[in-house]
């Protein structure tokens, strides 16, 4: 199982963490900070895979974003980068070739894929359609939901 | 309500939304923290509004805000507001937000429950979808207990969509309330065979991890399960089956046999990595659980492996998996030595060092020559001198594992060493060194090789000498010099090693080298003496011998070493008396090689310690009293110089070296002794090495030329190693052949056979037959050893060796340590406490002998000395004892700490709050070589009985790669002298304290002491602590006080050497110790 995923940029700002255990803010922050410091200070020619205390970590590199997944000891660390890798094609798609920026600015959304991508730690759903598929529709009720105070939004500003 | 709505939009207008705050932010980098504040403040204003949409804008702000690592548990009520909107949009942001900030502890938690229900229920799919995400992040026992049916019901929703989800959200649901696995259970497995894949796929993964737990409840389900493997062809799904397979196999081995041929054809079909590797390790874990094993198929996966090689990763994970393979079917690895020794090629080091370490489990008589050859090679390459020290340990640890039962021909290994000998920077010398010495101690065929590879060495050790640091490859010269002088007899030309090892430029090696250098000189002349002498009438020779050796003998008696100085010295007047001897044409050949004469054999490590005690040998009695100058220090260089290293037998033959030098020895030390009295430096707590210190700096002022070159130098005449391999090739094929065509001929070694060639054909590791017959000579174990196996409960612990098994060793002969007394003599003390300290080579007796057979740990131990044990004037009831520790040993000693066993009556005075058994921190470190001083504070109650404390000295010894804690038992014995202390008194007052009638008397008799009046006084005054009140002729009056006030007077008479005291005291007890033991100070002398 998967215990968290941290995204984080070059700099260690993070941009994004999903933690499937419920845990303490400040044991958060101190797991975060500690890991940063591990990654990054790691060579480009090293392994994607570490043991941190009692967990393996597995990160990836894209541009200028680490993925980074913390997985239990028994788990399988090629499926975890495979896991990193189905979710940064799945960001892809939904943004059309996708920048640290547009996870920054719509980060809500980036959760959004990884929670029906992932759930609990687990692998949901192995297929990338039917999980941009369910993303799509969701989208498609909001809009639903937004729409009629557009409309509302020009008449105030009329 | 319309113009609510209207002016609530307007309001939003004016809000900030998520990507302005987010810009907003990355346009106030430099004052991040006061612009957040006031977002922080503008959101907070923002939550009061009753506008949902405005509060769901706050919330995700806040969201966003969290991860930065601001807190905003403060708002989780109004996370909780926005989850329970109708509006999907909103309650998407809720559940987000929930399952961002919520953990267990957050109490708002509870009142979400119902809304969460009605979430779950909702005709909408999205919103339950929502629901069961964010319930996977925050779900609590209580929420579990609560939701668990919920859940259970959606298990079975029309939508697969749903179904999944709740699948999933299960598993954590049994985390925190177990109770509900029972019920639940029938369902998971019914979903196990969901029409839907991603159901499928979910449940697949909850069972798996379910039976990672406890895998025994779920055995049942293994055909299950293994139809789902052999038909699914999802890898992700396989992935977890075959995990989970991994997990079952432990308790039913029938299990395994059936998976391993779905397993391999997986193996063989896939071209995932992630379930390749996953395949790979479950059939490892198969294999193990199978005790037949089934090397055929292990040998399929690392074909399979070698296919997919090229990836960096996979060549980790796959050396991992092989280095589990090779514990249990070491065959199935070997036969990819190829493979692993292109791996030793790769870029990543890890990878290397991985392939290292199988290597060493891979070799075999057959192809040990061969991968040795491509470590060579490696080593020639190699950056780095991390990886080169490894490759070079490793090439060590392959070759002589178990006694050397790979190796065939030992000239080639010889050679080998010789070659390592090449690198530059190494840092294992040493290593180095202490293998050519087994070798060549142990496989007596080798040593006229051996011996001819060193004097080459030797001849050549300016080659080696760029490095001279210690550990620096020069520790070879240390073993070549020993082997060249030990085994002279094989050397061609003795003369011209001779001449070798007697260079100007060896004055710049270290000491411990010089020193070996001095003393195999020696041998070798003993060795050209014999030469010369059985050849007739050419004693010119002879005498050039010793001529040269008194021309370069001066050069080493200058040494700032002392061990060098010494030996120099002595056997300088030894060659000198020799020439005058050859002068008058005697013949002195023999003598002189009876010096030298014996076999050494090699001590186990354990022989000192099944040394049985002789009976009735009183361990704690003194054998010898305790010594008062360095006489007894001759003694025990004597006993111990043999005892350690000879045969029983042998033991007439062996004190050869001390017997004839004991009185140039004595000499020498007579007029050392007279120097040191002379020198005012020798007052110090520690001369000795002061003074090495400071003609050791005068020595590294004096520029060295050293030849650097970066291309490694083929030593001249030496033989590549390569050689060897081809000739063991031919060899092998030869014995062969002479095996097919009779067996009269038997083996032949040496030279002939090696050179014939015959026809080819593979062979069986038993047909190889070793090049030398090789007698590996094992090591000696002592005359009528205890059979107890007692002591090998631990035989890795290296204190046992090296500390008390030394000591043990000494005790049981009786033996006092050769320790300097000098310092403790000037320092103007009595020096009555002698400690055991079990420095074996570094005592500077004249006994040349690798240390490297004493223990594996040679001289790691300071060298402690009590020097003086006195009472404190302040305070009745203090003694202080001074203790210099000396570092006699090569490597750094840190972390001392200094521990008394307290007995009833004394108490080593500890810091406040440190319990009976805290040892004292030494407030210093010991640098090689260095000795200092420390005091301690004992308190005593009752002085009138002399007393024994047991104690001990931990600390560590750092070397350059590692640190290891010693030990060192020591005693400390308080006299009762030690409480005196020396007071000055008038006759008058003296005459009035006798008067007073308070005082016990007691008397003693001391005959045949023929010194002086003034003598004895002295010595009763320095020994014991009293001063003299009046001398009338042959008759003084002394005085002396305890610490606790007692009165000591006594009356010396001497008369025809015999010499009465009559004593008088406050305290019998007190006074009849104090006798006893002026009795035993002239007993000595």
């Amino acid at each position: 199982m998967m215990r968290f995923m941290l995204l984080f940029s070059r700099q260690g700002k993070l941009r994004l963490q999903k933690w499937y255990t419920a845990t303490a803010e400040r044991d958060k922050k101190k797991m975060v900070r500690e890991l940063m410091q591990v990654v990054l200070a790691r060579k480009p020619k090293m392994s994607s895979f570490l043991e941190w205390r009692d967990l393996k970590i597995v990160y990836k590199r894209y541009a200028s974003l680490y993925f980074c997944c913390a997985v239990e000891e028994q788990d399988n660390e090629l499926i975890t980068l495979e896991v990193i890798h189905r979710f940064v094609e799945l960001l892809d798609k939904y943004f059309g070739s996708v920048c640290e920026l547009d996870i920054i600015f719509n980060f809500e959304k980036a959760y959004f894929i990884l929670d029906e991508f992932l759930i609990g730690g687990e692998i949901q759903d192995t297929s990338k359609k039917s999980v941009l598929k369910a993303i799509e529709q969701a989208d498609l009720l909001q809009e639903e939901d937004e729409s009629p105070r557009s409309v509302l939004e020009e008449m105030g500003l009329a | 309500m319309a113009l609510k709505i209207v002016k609530g939009s307007i309001d939003r207008m004016f809000d900030k939304n998520l990507q302005d705050l987010v810009r907003g932010i990355r346009n106030h980098k430099e004052d991040e923290a006061k612009y957040i504040s006031t977002c922080i403040d503008e959101i907070k204003q923002e939550l009061k509004q009753d506008n949902i949409a405005v509060k769901a804008n706050a919330v995700c702000k806040l969201t966003y805000l969290q991860m930065l690592g601001y807190d905003v548990s403060w708002a989780a009520f109004n996370i909780v507001e926005v989850m329970s909107s109708s509006k999907f949009t909103y309650k998407r942001i809720g559940y987000l937000a929930a399952s961002q900030c919520f953990h267990e502890s957050t109490d708002v938690i509870m009142l979400t429950t119902n809304q969460i229900r009605k979430d779950l229920s909702s005709p909408n799919q999205y919103d339950t979808g929502v629901a069961l995400t964010g319930l996977s992040c925050f779900v609590t026992p209580d929420l579990a207990r609560d939701l668990a049916n919920d859940i259970m019901t959606l298990m079975s929703h029309t939508k697969p969509y749903i179904r999944k989800k709740a699948v999933l959200i299960m598993y954590k649901v049994f985390l925190k309330y177990p109770e509900s696995l029972r019920p639940a259970f029938p369902r998971l497995k019914e979903k196990l065979e969901d029409p839907d894949p991603g159901v499928q796929s979910a449940a697949v993964n909850v069972i798996c991890e379910l039976a990672r737990r406890n895998p025994k409840n779920y055995l049942s389900l293994a055909p299950l399960f293994f139809k789902l493997m052999t038909s699914s062809t999802n890898n992700w799904v396989l992935i977890k089956i075959i995990k989970l397979f991994g997990a079952l196999t432990p308790l039913e081995p029938r299990l395994g046999k059936k998976l391993i041929e779905p397993l391999t054809n997986l193996i063989h079909s896939t071209s995932a990595m992630s379930l390749l590797y996953e395949c790979v390790n479950t059939v490892i874990a198969v294999l193990i659980s199978l005790s037949s094993g089934m090397p055929n198929h292990s040998a399929s996966i690392q074909v399979s492996f070698s296919r997919h090689a090229h990836a960096f990763v996979l060549k980790y994970l796959g050396l991992l998996a092989m280095s589990k393979i090779l514990k249990t079917h070491p065959k199935s690895v070997q036969s990819h030595k190829d493979l692993i020794l292109q791996c030793l090629d790769d870029k990543d080091e890890s990878i290397r060092l991985r392939a290292l370490d199988l290597l060493y489990g891979m070799v075999s008589k057959k192809n040990l020559m061969e991968i040795v050859k491509k470590l060579m090679l490696h080593v020639d390459k190699a950056e780095g001198t991390t990886y080169r020290d490894e490759l070079l340990t490793k090439i060590i640890d392959i070759c002589s594992q178990s006694n050397y039962q790979y190796i065939t021909n030992f000239e080639w290994y010889i050679s080998i060493l010789v070659e390592l000998t090449r690198l530059e920077g190494t840092r294992h010398g040493h290593l180095i060194a202490s293998q050519m010495l087994d070798v060549a101690i142990r496989v007596k065929a080798i040593r006229a090789f051996a011996v001819s590879q060193m004097a080459t060495l030797l001849d050549n050790a300016h080659l080696l000498t760029g490095n001279t640091q210690r550990n620096g490859i020069c520790e070879v010269l240390y073993a070549a010099a020993w082997i060249c002088g030990e085994f002279s007899e094989h050397l061609e030309d003795p003369m011209a090693t001779l001449e070798a090892m007697l260079r100007p430029k060896v004055a710049t090696l270290p000491g411990h080298i010089q020193a070996v250098y001095v003393q195999n000189a020696a041998k070798l002349f003993a060795t050209v003496l014999r030469g010369q002498e059985g050849a007739p009438a050419d004693s010119t020779v002879a005498q050039e011998t010793s001529q040269l050796l008194i021309d370069r003998l001066p050069l080493f008696v200058q040494s700032s070493n002392l061990e060098v100085q010494e030996r120099a010295s002595c056997i300088l007047q030894l060659v000198k008396y020799i020439q005058k001897l050859q002068q008058k044409d005697v013949e002195v050949a023999e003598e002189v090689t009876a010096l030298f004469a014996g076999e050494l054999n090699p001590v186990a490590p354990k022989a000192q310690k099944k040394v049985p005690v002789p009976e009735g040998l009183d361990l704690d009695a003194w054998i010898n009293e305790p010594p008062s100058g360095s006489e007894s220090e001759d003694e025990g260089r004597k006993s111990k110089g043999k005892a350690v290293f000879a045969k029983e037998e042998s033991r007439h033959t062996k004190p050869r070296y001390t017997e004839v030098d004991e009185k140039e020895l004595a000499k020498r030390r007579e007029v050392r002794k007279a120097e040191q009295a002379n020198n005012p430096f020798y007052i110090k707590a520690s001369p000795s090495s002061q003074k090495v210190y400071q003609d050791g700096v005068g020595v590294e002022h004096i520029p060295v030329v050293q030849i650097d070159l970066s291309v490694p130098l083929k030593v001249p005449g030496m033989p590549m190693s390569d050689q060897y391999v081809k000739l063991e090739e031919e060899r092998r094929e030869k014995n062969k052949a002479d095996k097919k065509k009779k067996k009269d001929k038997k083996r032949e070694k040496g030279e002939k056979g090696r050179r014939r060639r015959a026809d080819s054909g593979p062979e069986s590791e038993e047909d190889i037959t070793p090049a030398h017959m090789v007698d590996i000579v094992t090591e000696e174990m002592p005359e009528n050893a205890l059979p107890s196996d007692d002591d090998d409960k631990d035989p890795n612990d290296p204190h046992k060796l090296s500390a008390n098994g030394l000591i043990d060793y000494e005790k049981s002969h009786g033996i006092h340590f050769g320790i300097r007394m000098v310092q403790s003599v000037c320092c103007g003390f009595a020096c009555k406490s002698i400690c055991w300290a079990p420095c074996v080579n570094t005592a500077g007796y004249g006994v040349d002998r690798p240390p490297h057979y004493l223990s594996p740990h040679p001289s790691l131990a300071p060298l402690l000395q009590v020097c003086d044990i006195q009472g404190n004037l302040q305070d009745g009831s203090q003694v202080v004892v001074s203790v210099i520790f000396e570092n006699k040993c090569d490597s750094f000693i840190k972390s001392m700490e200094f521990n008394v066993l307290d007995s009833l009556n004394s108490k080593l005075q500890r810091h406040d709050g440190a319990g009976p058994h805290d040892g004292l921190t030494v407030p210093f470190q010991l640098p090689p070589g260095i000795s200092n001083e420390a005091r301690f504070i004992f308190s005593v109650q009752n002085i009138v009985m002399p007393q024994k404390l047991k104690g001990t000295l931990t600390f560590i010894v750092k070397t350059d790669d590692s640190s290891t804690h010693e030990k060192l038992d020591f005693k400390l014995h308080f006299t009762c002298t030690s409480y005196l202390i020396t007071t000055p008194c008038y006759s008058d007052a003296y005459s009035k304290l006798l008067e007073s009638g308070d005082l016990k008397g007691c008397s003693l008799k001391l005959e045949g002491v023929n010194q002086p009046f003034h003598h004895l006084l002295a010595r009763i005054c320095f020994h014991h602590h009293f001063s003299v009140v009046e001398r009338i002729d042959s008759c003084a009056s002394m005085y002396s006080r305890s610490i606790q006030g007692h009165h000591v007077c006594l009356l010396v008479k001497t008369a025809d050497q015999t010499v009465s005291i009559d004593a008088k005291c406050d305290e019998p007890a007190l006074l009849g110790n104090v006798l006893d033991e002026i009795k035993l100070t002239f007993s000595q002398c």
